[in-house]
């Protein structure tokens, strides 16, 4: 038995459109088995995953909450991609964000600064965000470094400038030694929507980032130029599109997306700087980026989607001692299904049960 | 005199992990492939090689199962890839999220246990000859074991025909298939042994390095051996000189935190981070005149009948 791929004469788009509910429900069922492995009831761990938390209002705004990051840093990536510019270090960029903007919070903290504080602390999120996206950019425009492995390096630089930073010179002198910076100030702080609420202004920003990819994508110039190198580098190159001016603007953007979701996450949720800010949101919204087709309103559903497995990571490790990993697990088999149900834009699968000979020079 | 073969010997311990998996993933993109998995597939390793050898208290059965189990994850990579012609930089990824998470649920019941680590080979007289003695003889298996076979791939990849064959479709898989040559099988052989490096490389670390297994305790050394591949330009001979500066990193800033230098650890730490950039930026520009890297890496191939 062999398994042989058809070229389609044309992308097909009806399962362009379905392959990533195929996908979905691979996983569904792949995890079933894996909750089984584990000697849990597998209707009962996917409810506690994926119904529970859409049952009541304080988990609802808690999956607007975790999709915030996700969605913006992966529609930064989404732009990146489509250029085939591979950006794996957002995790980084939106560290470094955080840390950028913290720095002004921690130099305001107990003054009298106004209201100036929080846009200000937003601007420096995200543009230590993109000069820190600009390190692999250049480096590979430059020089020609692979900025795959450069971007993810820098990653784990970024970490230890945060965990330096919180251990050191901003660690809250009243904070009983713990790794953190004191509580920003109420100026410093992302206010939130609701009052007592969890749900937060950045959710806002973070749509208005979607509708502004949306335009830019469908509506402008560079938003063609940004999909023609991706797709058909030839064809840019002739259309005198700039290949490496795209890649660092890419970057750029996508850093700088990424560093103002962790100033966001640092000054609204978290509330204060510390180790472990991030529970991988930079890693998980490569995932958000392919599982939404690398399409706007789709990385939003998809944001959306992969905040609803934190969350119910988090209750079925609470009520159902299911290990966190359990959720990491689930996401690699997702991206695993995502791309693989991908193929099938491009490709017909066929199974061959006579092995036939492969006639050399084929053609 | 203590010190330095002290230091020696640690860096030799610390360079055989980072040699291991670059090995692997060396001949895996010598066939044309490009997988970025192998944090993913070292990390699965340490957990089920330590698994293996805690359950079974031996060093040996640790060691096979994490290279079955780099081999399993590789395979999956394979079968994306090659089979189902998926994009190898996304797969990679995936590859290396599953295993973070794969590796955490496999190793949480053994966090906290403790294994006496792979013996130091002793031989009498030579082991005791001062300096060499014991920086030659008087290391674990493993050490000899990533030295013996990072010959073996020079001698496969250069001095036989199987191994002109798989730089063939490395180079030129368009050319390879008309020639012939199963492509696909080639480099899914190749992807399979890259898996069982990596596997090994990651057991290396519960098994020899350390005596316990902690979540995440591969620490980028994965993406560390990748950027090795590069910095020796595919070529075996550069890569053991790369992985052994590289360990030497490693090391040199850990005796220099331990020798209280002022500055802070969490900067000694990005050290080798840091210099995985530099070195890529150096040579990435040294090499202007036009890359070395196998020409069809990364690409993917999809035979027409």
């Amino acid at each position: 038995m062999q398994l042989v791929l058809e070229k389609r004469a044309e992308r097909s788009r009806t399962i362009a459109l379905v392959s990533p509910l195929i996908a979905i429900g691979l996983t569904l069922v792949t995890m079933s088995v894996l909750f089984a492995v584990l000697g849990k009831n597998p209707l009962t761990a996917l409810g506690v995953y994926f119904i529970a938390p859409l049952t009541d209002g304080y988990s609802l705004q808690e999956i607007a909450v975790k999709a915030t990051p996700l969605v913006m840093i992966a529609i930064g990536l989404s732009l990146c991609y489509l250029a085939n510019a591979w950006n794996i270090g957002a995790e980084g960029q939106f560290l470094i964000g955080a840390v950028a903007g913290s720095w002004i919070a921690v130099k305001t903290q107990g003054t009298e600064a106004g209201h100036w504080v929080l846009p200000a602390m937003l601007v420096a999120g995200a543009a230590a965000g993109a000069l820190y996206a600009l390190i692999p950019a250049l480096c590979r425009v430059k020089f020609g470094a692979s900025e795959i492995l450069t971007s993810l390096m820098l990653v784990y630089v970024a970490d230890l400038l945060l965990d330096y930073l919180v251990r050191g010179p901003w660690r809250d002198p009243a904070g009983f030694n713990f790794p953190t910076t004191a509580e920003f100030d109420p100026v410093a702080t992302v206010p939130v929507l609701i009052e007592g609420g969890r749900l937060h202004l950045g959710s806002l920003i973070a749509l208005i980032v979607v509708a502004g990819a949306f335009v830019l994508l469908d509506r402008t110039i560079k938003g063609f130029e940004i999909r023609v190198v991706g797709v058909a580098p030839r064809a840019a190159r002739f259309g005198g599109f700039n290949a490496n001016q795209l890649v660092l603007l890419t970057f750029a953007v996508s850093g700088a997306l990424a560093g103002l979701s962790g100033i966001i996450e640092v000054a609204g949720p978290v509330g204060h700087l510390q180790p472990g800010i991030s529970p991988g949101y930079g890693f998980t919204a490569i995932i958000v980026a392919f599982l939404g087709r690398l399409n706007p309103i789709g990385i939003l559903i998809a944001g959306l989607f992969l905040a609803l497995t934190f969350i119910g990571g988090e209750q079925a490790q609470i009520t159902m001692k299911i290990p966190l990993d359990v959720t990491k697990v689930f996401q690699g088999i997702l991206l695993f299904y995502v791309l693989a149900c991908d193929s099938l834009i491009l490709y017909r699968f066929k199974l061959i049960f006579t092995s036939r000979q492969v006639q050399s020079g084929a053609g | 005199m203590v010190l330095v073969e002290a230091i020696i010997l640690s860096v030799l311990a610390a360079s055989t992990p980072l040699l291991l998996a670059a090995t692997g993933e060396l001949v895996t993109e010598r066939a044309g492939v490009l997988n970025l998995g192998v944090e993913g597939m070292m990390i699965v390793g340490a957990a089920c090689g330590f698994g293996g050898a805690w359950l079974s208290g031996s060093i040996i059965v640790g060691a096979l199962c994490g290279i079955v189990a780099g081999m399993l994850m590789s395979l999956i990579f394979a079968f994306m890839t090659l089979g189902l012609a998926v994009n190898q930089v996304a797969t990679g990824l995936a590859l290396t999220i599953l295993g973070i998470g794969l590796s955490g649920l496999i190793g949480a019941r053994f966090v906290g246990e403790r294994i006496t680590t792979a013996p130091k080979l002793s031989i009498p007289g030579l082991s005791d000859i001062p300096l060499v003695g014991r920086i030659l003889f008087g290391e674990d298996a493993f050490v000899y074991l990533s030295v013996a076979l990072i010959v073996a791939v020079w001698w496969f990849l250069y001095r036989t025909r199987a191994g002109l064959v798989l730089r063939a479709c490395g180079d030129n898989h368009v050319s390879a298939h008309a020639l012939g040559y199963p492509v696909l099988r080639i480099r899914m052989l190749a992807v399979l042994f890259g898996g069982a490096c990596a596997g090994l490389a990651g057991a290396y670390l519960p098994l020899a390095y350390t005596p316990f297994f902690i979540p995440g305790m591969t620490a980028g050394r994965g993406w560390i051996a990748l950027a090795l591949v590069v910095f020796a330009s595919w070529r075996p001979g550069r890569l053991v000189i790369g992985a052994y500066l590289f360990g030497a990193v490693t090391i040199l800033q850990l005796h220099a935190q331990g020798a209280g230098v002022g500055i802070p650890s969490q900067f000694m730490s990005a050290l080798p981070y840091l210099a995985t950039v530099i070195v890529l930026v150096l040579l990435s520009r040294a090499r202007t005149g036009g890359s070395t890297a196998p020409a069809a890496l990364g690409t993917v191939f999809v035979p027409d009948r």
